[in-house]
């Protein structure tokens, strides 16, 4: 199998095929940005982009990613160094508690603005609705993510 | 919100939006063994025999641990030592762990388990905490020769004869349900035995120094041996203090029996079934008033369901004690408040900590009091409310600072236009939109910190290095709450400096003096209170060293704009002033402690329930307005606001933080959290059928932060973590209330759909 992860690519034996993705991007990449809260697809902590779009590693085996381009919160870079608009914008609107939902809500969020720069608030919290977060009450991680739909245009 | 516009700051912020933040899942050590825990099936038991034998053989198994093998004291707890580490003599309830396998891979140790075998002889059992508490009733605990764990009391007046001169006497029953605190990150240690003799624990966890405690009476070593470190925690809400110290200590009894590192990271359903919850409350309150619209009495019987164990159920039920009749001044109290054990899944600290539950009935209690008087509900409550000078039901009078709770409520209702929208209340009858719409409120006091509950102080340290940098630490835990950046910026502020030069030193158990946990709201008060006057002393010492060469005297220097500063116009910068200090062979570095004085600043009297429960008190008011869709049940939040008094609010943005979190919290408290627990199993053990509010369920929140400084915090600050939660469910119900005409007395709130 061929798996893009990050813009590197991984040959991996055909035997691993059933593999967990979570499980291969966080014990064999050492990529622990993704997250396992619940292992069942329900919390979202693990959501990763393949072909951008938005995943549940806990529930995608590599052979789903075969071929494909996988995105981790490691992989989400801005201009120079800096951070990502997205991940900037987290900082700035305080959005950040423990930060245990945080990659899969950045990697959901970005999904989103790659498809709609402009959201709604209602569009948003659609979008994250199967991020579980219970920290926050998802108000300041809604904040961030219309505010970063202007950096979007931008690249686009 | 014109506080989230400047932009936010914490010092975690970057790592933790890059994915480089590493919790305890995410260390890997060299040669790292994996631990599984093996449950059983039973509630009730006695365990005759635990049979390792066949799991030993499997592949890649080192070891299989069983109570037999510790080395120390396999009983620990923080009040009653009842719990174990692992189950010797009984099952208790469906989360007991009776062997730990360790095995070279995590997959191994989990296949493993599987044939670890206990031969078990059924016991009764018992569920109900009244049921538990009567005389002759099961025992959970044989030797403590009673089921109930506590019992406290308030005995104020003389409750009995003042209902007699009453108008009007309301009799109510209320239940409430446990709680999950699902922390998205479920419990995960890693214990690292080092060539030093110490074993180094990087854990998720809220109370390091219990969870070094805890390790260390179970290996049956000094403390010493053991050093907790502080590494990020996804999310703790209470939640991290017993069963993170168990996760902890499990992880170091491994690793001590193996020599190797070892790792025990729970899954969700371990985590949903083991952890302790919030204490389901049986609630009996009776309340008395006259005419004149005042609250003469109340008798007030809580059965609290502790479950198997204590843990911290005595701690728990003295703020609902403390805490009986909200925030309304009630001269004639009778008050019982037990905890009992029961075959349940054990109950301990979630954010609130006892205060939910009372809230949730004594605001809807006053509420049906104005209704039998005939009075608004509101004015109901401003008649009967504590003020300044008040004197609470523990004869506490409130003096030393300001009782802001009108403030709050009036703030409150003027942000979301209560008395506006309470026009549109439904009472039953469908409005044009084919809903019901409600708006209600709820308000609180709430002690801060731990109160009388016990010793209550906290170290800080401040090292200034010789280029001008500085390194603080503290007692307090970064839970995810911003602690660390709150310290961050007191100590900029009362030292004159750049926050930019001040780095907080992650702290250990062997770095830091042991001061305690990070509950109870408490971070703020006492850590910061504790960065002022550490500080505070660093002045003074580089005043002292440093006043000749600003030639003044030293208590003249000014601390600001990163310079010291005398009154002749001479000055230092600060990198010039700690360079000088170490050329005069002079350390600057500062520890203090900040304490609250026991029987000074706080009291109590078990007998009477008489003293100063708390050494100050915050005051929060938050309103919901819902509308229900009769053909499904369902109840939708519009929108919430809530006023909250902290005192000072140091970093803003996270101070709101806290408060749309514990909003987003209470309302799932209200409205859908539910364990499915029965005969003590848990049905909901995973977050697909164990409900909490997604972020489409929610609103935005209106938020209002009051600052009335607070003299009996060093900083002025207070605390919000808690406060934050304990509202929301009250105010749904009363909205439900005012949408349905119906009150709903038992959580969660589920509204029946209509045929």
């Amino acid at each position: 199998m061929e798996i893009k992860v990050n813009g590197t690519l991984h040959i991996v034996d055909d035997s691993r095929q059933d593999d967990e993705l979570l499980n291969w991007l966080r014990e064999d990449l050492n990529l622990t940005g993704t997250k396992n809260g619940c292992h069942v697809g329900i919390c979202g902590a693990c959501v990763v982009l393949i072909d951008n779009k938005p995943m549940r590693a806990c529930r995608r085996l590599l052979k789903h990613a075969d071929g494909k381009e996988v995105t981790t919160i490691e992989g989400l870079k801005g201009q120079n160094g800096a951070l990502h608009p997205l991940q900037q914008a987290f900082v700035d609107h305080g959005s950040v508690q423990c930060g245990y939902c945080i990659p899969g809500m950045i990697m959901t969020g970005h999904a989103l603005l790659l498809q709609n720069h402009h959201p709604s608030r209602e569009d948003i919290r659609k979008a994250i609705a199967n991020n579980l977060c219970r920290c926050t009450g998802y108000v300041q991680i809604v904040d961030a993510i219309e505010a970063a739909g202007s950096a979007y245009d931008e690249n686009a | 919100m014109a506080e989230t516009k400047t932009k936010a700051w914490r010092n975690d912020a970057i790592a933790k939006v890059t994915g480089r933040a590493k919790y305890a899942d995410d260390y890997k050590f060299y040669g790292m063994l994996h631990v599984v825990p093996v449950y059983t099936d039973a509630v009730s038991a006695e365990i005759r025999a635990i049979h390792t034998e066949e799991a030993e053989k499997m592949p890649g198994i080192v070891r299989i641990v069983t109570a037999k093998d510790v080395p120390g004291n396999p009983h620990y707890g923080q009040i009653q030592k009842d719990y174990r580490i692992l189950a010797d003599d009984r099952i208790r309830m469906n989360g007991d762990v009776i062997a730990l396998v360790i095995g070279e891979t995590r997959a191994q140790a989990l296949e493993a388990a599987k044939y670890v075998r206990a031969d078990l002889s059924p016991l009764p059992a018992i569920f109900d905490p009244e049921e538990a508490a009567k005389e002759g009733a099961f025992l959970i605990h044989p030797d403590k020769g009673t089921n109930i764990i506590n019992h406290h009391k308030v005995r104020t007046g003389d409750a009995e004869e003042a209902f007699k001169h009453c108008d009007i006497i309301l009799d109510e029953f209320f239940a409430t349900q446990h709680q999950e605190h699902a922390y998205i990150e479920p419990e995960s240690s890693v214990a690292d035995p080092g060539d030093d003799g110490v074993i180094r624990i990087y854990g998720s966890m809220q109370h390091p120094f219990v969870a070094r405690r805890f390790s260390a009476c179970v290996l049956g070593e000094p403390l010493s041996n053991i050093d907790v470190l502080t590494i990020p925690v996804g999310g703790g809400f209470g939640g991290k203090d017993d069963t993170a110290a168990i996760v902890a200590a499990r992880a170091a009894l491994c690793a001590r029996l193996t020599d190797r590192p070892c790792k025990l990271t729970y899954d969700r359903e371990w985590s949903m079934k083991e952890s302790y919850k919030r204490h389901p409350y049986k609630i009996y309150y009776k309340m008395g008033l006259t005419k004149d619209g005042k609250i003469q009495a109340c008798h007030v019987t809580v059965y609290a369901d502790g479950g198997a164990y204590c843990s911290v159920t005595p701690w728990v039920t003295f703020r609902s004690t403390a805490q009986c009749c909200g925030p309304y001044v009630v001269p004639n109290v009778h008050c019982d408040i037990y905890g009992v054990h029961t075959n349940n899944v054990f109950t301990g600290a979630f954010r609130g900590f006892g205060s939910p539950q009372i809230n949730y009935v004594v605001e809807q209690m006053v509420e049906k009091a104005a209704e039998a008087l005939g009075m608004d509900e509101i004015e109901f409550r401003r008649l009967n409310c504590v003020k300044q000078g008040s004197t609470t039901v523990t004869l506490q009078k409130l003096d030393n600072h300001t009782v802001s709770l009108e403030q709050v409520l009036s703030t409150t209702i003027e942000k979301i236009g209560y008395y506006e929208k309470r026009k549109n209340n439904t009472y039953g009858k469908l409005n044009e939109n084919g809903e019901y719409y409600g708006i209600g409120l709820a308000m609180s006091y709430r002690g801060m910190s731990l109160g009388a509950e016990g010793p209550d102080f906290c170290a800080a340290i401040i090292n200034a290095q010789f280029d001008g940098s500085i390194i603080i630490e503290t007692g307090i835990h970064e839970n995810g709450q911003g602690s660390e950046s709150a310290m961050i910026i007191t100590a900029a502020e009362y030292l004159g400096v750049n926050r930019d030069r001040i780095r907080y030193h992650r702290s250990s158990t062997s770095t830091i003096p042991d001061s305690g946990t990070t509950v109870a709201s408490r971070g703020t008060i006492m850590g910061t209170s504790a960065v002022v006057l550490a500080a505070t002393k660093l002045k003074a010492q580089m005043s002292q060293c440093l006043a000749p060469a600003l030639e003044c005297n030293p208590e003249e220097i000014v601390f600001a704009n990163d310079c010291l500063t005398a009154p002749n116009g001479k000055s230092l910068t600060w990198d010039q002033a700690v360079l000088k200090m170490f050329f005069l062979r002079e350390h600057p570095f500062a520890q203090d402690t900040f304490r609250v004085r026991d029987g000074i600043d706080c009291s109590w009297d078990e007998e009477t329930g008489h003293g100063k429960a708390y050494f100050t008190w915050v005051y929060g008011c938050q309103a919901a307005e819902i509308a229900i869709n009769p053909k499904t049940g369902k109840i939708r939040l519009i929108n919430a606001a809530a006023t909250h008094d902290v005192g000072k609010a140091v970093n803003p943005p996270f101070v709101i933080g806290q408060i749309n979190g514990g909003m987003a919290q209470g309302f799932g408290y209200g409205t859908m959290e539910d364990l499915g627990i029965k005969d003590g199993k848990i049905a909901n053990l995973n977050l697909g059928k164990y409900k909490i509010p997604k972020a489409n369920e929610l609103p935005d929140f209106i938020v209002t932060l009051v600052e009335n400084y607070d003299p009996m915090s060093k900083s002025g600050a207070k605390g919000i973590g808690e406060p934050a939660l304990e509202l929301m469910a009250p105010a749904v119900a009363n909205a439900i209330a005012h949408a349905t005409g119906k009150r709903y007395q038992k959580l969660p709130m589920i509204i029946p759909p209509e045929k």
